[in-house]
C-alpha cells in the first residue's frame, strides 16, 4: 500500500499526468493489450471455431456501409470470419510474439553485457565485436535471413508448428546488441565505484557482486529500451509474416491477417486489410509514445 | 590508418566467411542433395557415384573450400525451382533492384536534405511541426503497409498508377532498364516513394538537428557579423558542414533500403532479388538462398568499408588528430 501512495506522489506519475499525449497513449496502449488478452472472452465471434462461421457471411462490408450486417461491426473475409474477432485473436499472437521476444533479448542482452563489463579483456572483446559486426546490417534483415534459413532446418511438416519459436529466436537474436552495449557501459561506471570495491575487499564472489549488485544498478536504462523494443519487435514480426516467413494461417497475428487481405485489395473488399493494419498502427504507435514519455521521466538530466 | 585499413579488410574477411559458413550448412545439412537430384528410387551405387562426383565423401574441410571457390567464381549451381543457373537468375533481378534502390535513395538525399534544412531555418513555423509531426508517424509505419496504402489509394481507388510488375523493359546488353519507357517509369513511382519514406524521415531529421548545431556555433555568429547575407551563411557555412554526418548516415541507409527492398519488391510484386529470395525461402530453393545470403553480405561488408573510409577522406578534422597523435 504505501510502495502504491509512494508511487501517486512521485514524478513518474506527475509527469504522466502532465503529458496529455502520453496518457492518450496510454488508454490506447492499454485497450490494445486488453482486446488481445481477454479476446476469447470479449470477441464478438470466434473466428476459429468452424460452427461459427459461415460461407454466406463471407466479404461483409463494414457495418456502416451499404450492405453491411450490424453484428460484423468491421466486416468479415473470404471466409465469413468476422474482422474484429480476427484482429482480436491476431493482437493476441503479435504481442505474445513480441512480449517473448523481448524477454529472450533482454536476457540475453543484460547477461552478456554484464558480463563483458564486468570481466573484461578478450571476454568483453569478443563479445563487442559480435555486437558491432550485427549493427553492421539492419535489424529486420537479420531477423528475416535467420527466420528464412531457420525454417529450412525445420522439418516441413512442423514448420507451422514450430513456426512461433523460429520467429521468436529470429527477433530476439537481432534485438540483444542494445542490452548488451547499454549494460556493458554501466557496468564498467558501476565497477569502479566504492560499493562494488567495499564487496570485493570483504571477499564477495565474482559472480555474486556481478548479480545482487551491479546488476540491479544497471537496469534503468534497460527498461526504456525494452518498451521501445517492443514496438519494434511487432513491427518486425508483423514484417515476417507479411513476408510469408512469419506466423502461418492457421494461428494468423496482425501481419498475416494484412498480408491475406492484400489479396482481395483489387476485388475491392478494402476492410480486410486495412483494419488489421489500423490496429497494428495504433499499437506501435501508443507503445513508442509510452517508450519516448517514460525515457524523458526516468532522465534525470531532462527534468 | 593503414593498420585501420587492414584490420577493417581483416574483420570484412571474417564476417564473409561465416556468412559463407551458413550457407554452406544450408546446402550440405537441409534434406540431402543426393536424394534431391535422383530420387527416391536410385540404386546404392548411382547414389556413391554422385556423392563421389559432387565431392560429398571428401572431408569438410575440402567441402567447404570448394564451396568457397565456387562461391567466388559465382557459382551456386542451379536453382531447383527454376532449373536455371543461380547466376543467371540473380543477374537478371539485380538491374531491377539497383533501379530501385537508386530512385528511391535518390529522392530520400534531396527531399530528405530539403525538409531538413526547411525545417531548421523555419524551426517555428506551421509547415515545419506539421513536417515534423508527419515524420513520427511515418516512423512508427511498417513499409509493407505504406505499400498496400499507396496502392489502395492510387491504385485501386484513382487507378494513376501501376501496382505490380515494372512494366515495359528495354534490353541494354544484359541490363534491363525501366527507365525508358513511360510504363516503366509510371511503375517504379509508387515502389520507390514507398522504399524512400522510411529513409527521408530520417535523413530529414539528421539534416535538422545537425543545422540546429550548427547554427548556434561561434562560426556563424561571426559569418552574420562580417555581414553575410543569409544565403551564404545558411548554405555556404552552415549546410556545407552538416554534410559529413548526413554522408555517413546515407552511407549506412543504403544497406537499409537494400534491406527494405525486400519488403518493397514483396509488396509490389518487383521482379527484383528480394522478391527472388522471399520466393525461394517459400519453395526451398537453397542454392538461390545461398547465393543471396552470401551476395547481400557483400553488398553490406562493401559498404561499411567504404562508408568508413570515406569518413576518413572527407572529414579532414579526423586525418589531423591522427597525424599529431602519430607525432
Amino acid at each position: 500500500m504505501e510502495a502504491i501512495n509512494r508511487f501517486f506522489d512521485g514524478d513518474v506519475w506527475y509527469s504522466f499526468k502532465q503529458s496529455p499525449i502520453t496518457i492518450v497513449a496510454a488508454v490506447f496502449a492499454l485497450i490494445c493489450i486488453l482486446a488481445a488478452v481477454l479476446a476469447p472472452l470479449i470477441a464478438p465471434h470466434n473466428p476459429y471455431d468452424l460452427a461459427q462461421i459461415s460461407l454466406i457471411n463471407s466479404n461483409l462490408p463494414p457495418a456502416w456501409s451499404v450492405g453491411g450486417n450490424a453484428s460484423f461491426l468491421l466486416g468479415t473475409d473470404q471466409q465469413g470470419r468476422d474482422i474484429l474477432s480476427t484482429i482480436m485473436y491476431g493482437s493476441r499472437v503479435s504481442l505474445l510474439v513480441a512480449l517473448c521476444a523481448v524477454v529472450i533479448a533482454i536476457l540475453m542482452g543484460v547477461g552478456l553485457g554484464l558480463l563483458a563489463g564486468y570481466v573484461g579483456g578478450r571476454v568483453d572483446s569478443i563479445i563487442m565485436r559480435l555486437a558491432d559486426i550485427q549493427l553492421t546490417f539492419p535489424s529486420i534483415l537479420v531477423a528475416l535471413l535467420i527466420a528464412g534459413v531457420g525454417r529450412q532446418f525445420v522439418p516441413r511438416d512442423l514448420q507451422d508448428s514450430l513456426a512461433i519459436y523460429v520467429i521468436i529466436l529470429s527477433i530476439s537474436l537481432t534485438g540483444w546488441v542494445q542490452y548488451a552495449r547499454t549494460v556493458r557501459g554501466s557496468t564498467l561506471v558501476e565497477k569502479s565505484k566504492e560499493y562494488v570495491q567495499a564487496a570485493r575487499v570483504i571477499g564477495v564472489p565474482r559472480w555474486t557482486i556481478m548479480f545482487r549488485h551491479v546488476l540491479p544498478n544497471v537496469l534503468g536504462p534497460v527498461l526504456v529500451i525494452a518498451t521501445l523494443n517492443i514496438a519494434t519487435a511487432i513491427l518486425t514480426e508483423a514484417t515476417l509474416s507479411f513476408l510469408g516467413v512469419g506466423m502461418p494461417s492457421t494461428q494468423p497475428s496482425l501481419g498475416t491477417l494484412i498480408s491475406e487481405g492484400n489479396n482481395y485489395l483489387f476485388s475491392g473488399e478494402w476492410w480486410i486489410t486495412v483494419f488489421p493494419g489500423l490496429a497494428l498502427i495504433v499499437m506501435v504507435v501508443s507503445v513508442n509514445l509510452l517508450g519516448d514519455w517514460l525515457r524523458d521521466a526516468l532522465n534525470p538530466k531532462l527534468r | 590508418m593503414l593498420a585501420f585499413i587492414i584490420r577493417r579488410l581483416f574483420q570484412a574477411a571474417l564476417v564473409m566467411l561465416a556468412v559463407a559458413f551458413v550457407s554452406f550448412s544450408l546446402f550440405n545439412f537441409v534434406g540431402d542433395p543426393v536424394n534431391m537430384m535422383l530420387g527416391q528410387d536410385a540404386t546404392p551405387e548411382q547414389r556413391e557415384e554422385l556423392r563421389a562426383d559432387l565431392g560429398l565423401d571428401k572431408p569438410f574441410y575440402v567441402q567447404f573450400t570448394r564451396f568457397v571457390g565456387n562461391a567466388v567464381k559465382g557459382e551456386f549451381g542451379l536453382s531447383l525451382r527454376q532449373i536455371r543457373p543461380v547466376a543467371t537468375l540473380i543477374k537478371e533481378r539485380l538491374p531491377a533492384t539497383l533501379e530501385l534502390a537508386f530512385c528511391a535513395g535518390a529522392l530520400a538525399l534531396f527531399f530528405g536534405i530539403v525538409m531538413g534544412v526547411f525545417t531548421a531555418l523555419r524551426r517555428r513555423g506551421f509547415i515545419s511541426q506539421f513536417l515534423l509531426t508527419i515524420s513520427l508517424i511515418g516512423v512508427s509505419l511498417p513499409t509493407f503497409l505504406i505499400g498496400i496504402l499507396l496502392i489502395l489509394v492510387f491504385a485501386v481507388t484513382l487507378q494513376w498508377l501501376p501496382s505490380y510488375s515494372r512494366g515495359d523493359v528495354v534490353q541494354l546488353g544484359w541490363w534491363s532498364t525501366g527507365f525508358l519507357t513511360t510504363s516503366g517509369i509510371k511503375s517504379l513511382i509508387l515502389p520507390s516513394i514507398t522504399l524512400s519514406l522510411g529513409t527521408m524521415t530520417l535523413i530529414m531529421r539528421l539534416v535538422r538537428s545537425e543545422m540546429l548545431e550548427v547554427l548556434r556555433t561561434d562560426y556563424i555568429k561571426f559569418a552574420r557579423a562580417r555581414g553575410l547575407t543569409n544565403r551564404a551563411v545558411h548554405f555556404g557555412h552552415a549546410l556545407k558542414n552538416t554534410l559529413v554526418p548526413v554522408m555517413t548516415i546515407t552511407g549506412l541507409q543504403l544497406g537499409a533500403i537494400i534491406a527494405f527492398a525486400i519488403v518493397t519488391e514483396t509488396v509490389f510484386q518487383w521482379p527484383g532479388m528480394g522478391f527472388l529470395f522471399i520466393q525461394s525461402v517459400q519453395f526451398a530453393d537453397i542454392p538461390v538462398m545461398a547465393a543471396y545470403l552470401v551476395l547481400i553480405a557483400l553488398v553490406f561488408v562493401s559498404i561499411n568499408l567504404i562508408v568508413d573510409l570515406l569518413y576518413y577522406l572527407v572529414d579532414p578534422r579526423l586525418r589531423i588528430e591522427r597525424s599529431t597523435a602519430g607525432h
